[in-house]
C-alpha cells in the first residue's frame, strides 16, 4: 500500500472520481470531443489535401495545359435551325508555341472526338482523344498491357487505339482486349494497348476533365482524317455544329522554375490571339502551390477550432474541480490536520484533474481514430492519420489538465486548516 | 501545578495570545495564556463556548498560530516553523480525534488508519502490520476493508483513535470525542482513552460534559481565554 507515493495518489484520485461517476464522465466529454475532433479533422484534411496534390501531380507539375472551352452564348439558341459555332485553340496556337516559346521541351496537341465506343453489345462514352505518341511521356500515363501509340501508327494513319483499364474492363469483361476490334463511331479500331486508370479528380472542375478514368487514345492523324474539325451535336429542335481545331495543348516545360514564365507567355499569347475567352490555362504547379496554401489556411482554422474546443473542455474541468474543492473542504481540512503539506493537497487535486483530462484524451484518441475509418468506409474519402496527431492531441489533453487543474488545486492547498475542518 | 513534576514537558505554552478581528471589535480567544502539558498526563479542557478551548486545541495541534507568545512541542519552538514544517510536526508527533470522526469516505478502515503515514516522506518499516494491529486493538480487526459508511458511530471513532495512534504521537488531541455518541458507546470510547493513558500516552480532551471532564486525570477550566480552574481528579496513572 505504501509503494510509490504517486501511484497511490493516482489510485486515490481515481477512487474520489469514482464517487461521482456521472459527473466525472460528463466532465471528460469536453476534452474527449476536443481531442477526437482534432484527430479526425486532421486526418480528413490530410487525406483530402493528399488526394488533391496527387491529382495535380498526375497532371504533371512541369506541364502547362491550354484547353478549349465553349464561350458563353449571348444570343438565344433555337431561332436558327442550324448554325456553326467556332471556338477553341487553333492550329496556329500550336505552331506559335512550337516555334517561339523558350523553355518548352515538348508540345502535345489533343483533339477530342465525342463518339461512342462499342464492342459487341457493350457501349461506352469515354473521352476519345486523338493525340501524339509523346502524350504518354508528357502526362505520365503508364501502359499496363501492350503498347501506347507509336510514330509508325501516326505515319500510317492506322486505325489503332489504346484504352484505359476501366474502359477495357467494361468492354472486355472476360478477355484481354489486345488485338480485338472496337467500333468507334462508324469505324473499327484494333486495340493495341491499355493504360492504368487514373483516379477521377474530385470536385475541382478545372481538373475534372483532364484526368478522367475512361480514356481511349487514337493517333492524331487518324482522328483528323476521319472526323475533321467539325462536330455535329443534335439537340432537341436544332442541330448545332461545333468547330474546334484542338481541344488541348499540353506543354512540357524543361525545368520547374521556368513554369511561371511559360504560363505567363501562354496567357499573353492566348489573350492576344483570341477575341473571346474560349480557352483556359491550367498550370498544375500553380494549383499545387494553391493547394498547399489552402492546406496551410485549413490547418490554421483547424488549430483554432481545436484550441477553442480544448479551452472549453479545460474550463469545464476547472469548473467541476472548483466545485469539488469546495465540496471537499472538510476532507482537505482533515488531511491537513493529519499532516498533509500544501504540496500534497496540490498534487492530489492536480492528479485528479489530470486523470480526468487524460481519460478524456485516451477516449478522444480512440474516437478520433475511429471517425476517419468510418468516413473512409462510408463516404469513400481518403483519410490519413499522421502518427504525430494522436500523440500531440494526447499531450495537449495532459497539458489542459495541468493548466486548468492548477488554480483549483492551489485554492485547495491554501485553505486555512481550521476553517476547513469547521466546514460542514 | 503538576503532579509529576519530573515528567518532561510535551506541549509548553508561554504567554500565548490569539486575537480574532471581527470588523471593529477584537476578540481575545486566548489572553496571555501559559500552561504546560507533561508526558503521560490526561487533561480534560472545559469551558463555556467562547472560553477559548477550541482555540487552545487548534494551537496545540499546530493548526493555528498565536499572535503572541511561544509554543514548544517537545522543546521545539513552533514559532519559526513554516507551513511544511508544521505539517511534518503534525504528521509525526500529533494525533487528532474529532467529534464527527472525520474519516475519509473513499478509504477503507486500514487506509484511513494509515493516512498520517502517507504524508511522511519516508514511511516507517512494517507500518501496515502496525495499522492492522491497531485496528485489532480498537476492536475492528475483522473490518479492515470496510468503508466508514458501513460502520457505526462508535466503530468510526475507534478507527479515528487508531488513526491518531499510528504515528505513536507525543500528544493526542481529542475534540468532543464522545459528543456524537450515545452514552454506552461514549463510555467505551472513554475507557479506551483511559487505557491509552494507562500506557503512558499524553492526552488533551476538550469537552463540555462535566461527567467526561471529571473522569480525566486533570481538569483545566477556561474562561474568556484565561485559566479559571485547575483540578486534579486523580493522582498518577490508572
Amino acid at each position: 500500500m505504501i509503494r510509490g507515493a504517486l501511484w497511490r495518489t493516482v489510485r486515490l484520485g481515481v477512487g474520489s472520481l469514482m464517487l461521482h461517476k456521472l459527473r466525472s464522465m460528463l466532465t471528460t466529454l469536453g476534452v474527449l470531443f476536443g481531442v477526437s475532433s482534432v484527430i479526425a479533422m486532421l486526418a480528413i484534411g490530410e487525406g483530402a489535401s493528399k488526394q488533391a496534390q496527387d491529382q495535380i501531380r498526375a497532371l504533371g507539375s512541369q506541364n502547362v495545359i491550354m484547353r478549349s472551352i465553349k464561350p458563353r452564348e449571348d444570343f438565344a439558341t433555337g431561332s436558327q435551325a442550324t448554325r456553326v459555332v467556332s471556338y477553341g485553340l487553333l492550329n496556329e496556337d500550336l505552331a506559335r508555341v512550337e516555334k517561339t516559346f523558350p523553355g518548352v521541351k515538348r508540345v502535345v496537341p489533343v483533339r477530342e472526338i465525342p463518339l461512342e465506343v462499342r464492342h459487341q453489345d457493350r457501349a461506352l462514352n469515354p473521352r476519345v482523344m486523338s493525340t501524339l505518341p509523346i502524350y504518354r511521356d508528357v502526362t505520365g500515363r503508364v501502359v499496363s498491357e501492350g503498347r501506347f501509340l507509336t510514330a509508325a501508327d501516326e505515319a500510317a494513319v492506322a486505325n489503332v487505339c489504346v484504352m484505359s483499364d476501366e474502359v477495357a474492363r467494361y468492354l472486355f469483361p472476360f478477355q484481354s482486349p489486345i488485338g480485338e476490334k472496337v467500333k468507334i463511331g462508324a469505324d473499327y479500331y484494333v486495340v493495341v494497348g491499355t493504360t492504368l486508370s487514373r483516379k477521377r479528380l474530385g470536385s475541382d472542375p478545372a481538373l475534372a476533365g483532364e484526368v478522367s478514368a475512361s480514356e481511349v487514345f487514337i493517333p492524331l492523324e487518324t482522328g483528323r482524317k476521319w472526323y475533321g474539325d467539325m462536330q455535329v451535336k443534335i439537340r432537341s429542335g436544332s442541330r448545332e455544329m461545333e468547330e474546334v481545331q484542338l481541344h488541348e495543348i499540353v506543354m512540357e516545360v524543361d525545368a520547374p522554375e521556368n513554369v511561371p514564365m511559360v504560363a505567363a507567355a501562354a496567357r499573353e499569347m492566348l489573350a492576344r490571339n483570341h477575341r473571346q475567352r474560349d480557352y483556359e490555362l491550367v498550370v498544375p504547379l500553380e494549383l499545387l502551390l494553391q493547394a498547399e496554401e489552402t492546406k496551410r489556411t485549413f490547418n490554421i482554422v483547424l488549430g483554432s477550432i481545436a484550441g477553442i474546443s480544448l479551452l472549453v473542455g479545460g474550463i469545464g474541468i476547472m469548473n467541476v474541480m472548483l466545485a469539488t474543492v469546495t465540496e471537499r473542504t472538510r476532507e482537505i481540512g482533515i488531511r491537513r490536520a493529519l499532516g498533509a503539506k500544501r504540496r500534497h493537497i496540490v498534487t492530489q487535486f492536480l492528479v485528479e484533474t489530470v486523470v480526468l483530462s487524460v481519460s478524456g484524451g485516451i477516449l478522444g484518441v480512440a474516437l478520433g481514430l475511429l471517425i476517419p475509418m468510418y468516413v473512409e468506409y462510408k463516404y469513400m474519402m481518403p483519410t490519413i492519420v499522421t502518427p504525430f496527431s494522436p500523440v500531440i492531441a494526447f499531450g495537449i489533453s495532459v497539458g489542459v489538465g495541468i493548466v486548468f487543474g492548477l488554480y483549483p488545486a492551489w485554492r485547495a492547498a491554501n485553505m486555512d486548516p481550521v476553517e476547513a475542518l469547521r466546514h460542514e | 501545578m503538576t503532579t509529576t513534576a519530573a515528567a518532561a514537558p510535551v506541549a509548553a505554552l508561554e504567554h500565548i495570545s490569539r486575537v480574532y478581528r471581527m470588523g471593529q471589535t477584537e476578540v481575545r480567544a486566548l489572553d496571555d495564556f501559559s500552561f504546560t502539558f507533561r508526558q503521560g498526563e490526561y487533561w480534560a479542557v472545559m469551558g463555556s463556548s467562547g472560553s477559548g478551548k477550541s482555540t487552545l486545541l487548534n494551537i496545540l495541534g499546530c493548526l493555528d498560530r498565536p499572535n503572541e507568545g511561544s509554543y514548544k512541542v517537545r522543546g521545539e519552538d513552533t514559532q519559526d516553523l513554516d507551513d511544511d514544517a508544521l505539517s511534518e510536526l503534525r504528521s509525526r508527533h500529533l494525533g487528532f480525534v474529532f467529534q464527527n470522526y472525520n474519516l475519509l469516505p473513499q478509504l477503507n478502515v486500514l487506509e484511513n488508519i494509515l493516512v498520517p503515514i502517507f504524508y511522511q516522506d519516508v514511511p516507517p518499516e512494517g507500518i501496515e502490520e502496525r495499522a492492522v494491529e491497531l485496528a485489532r486493538r480498537v476492536g475492528l480487526g475483522t473490518r479492515l476493508h470496510h468503508r466508514p459508511t458501513e460502520l457505526s458511530g462508535g466503530q468510526q471513532q475507534r478507527v479515528a483513535i487508531a488513526r491518531a495512534l499510528i504515528n505513536d504521537p507525543a500528544l493526542i488531541l481529542a475534540d468532543e470525542a464522545t459528543g456524537n455518541l450515545d452514552s454506552t458507546t461514549a463510555q467505551e470510547i472513554l475507557a479506551l482513552l483511559d487505557e491509552l493513558h494507562g500506557e503512558g500516552k499524553t492526552i488533551v480532551l476538550v469537552t463540555h460534559e462535566a461527567s467526561v471532564g471529571n473522569r480525566a486525570q486533570h481538569l483545566l477550566r477556561l474562561k474568556d481565554g484565561r485559566i479559571e480552574e485547575v483540578k486534579h481528579n486523580r493522582e498518577g496513572k490508572l
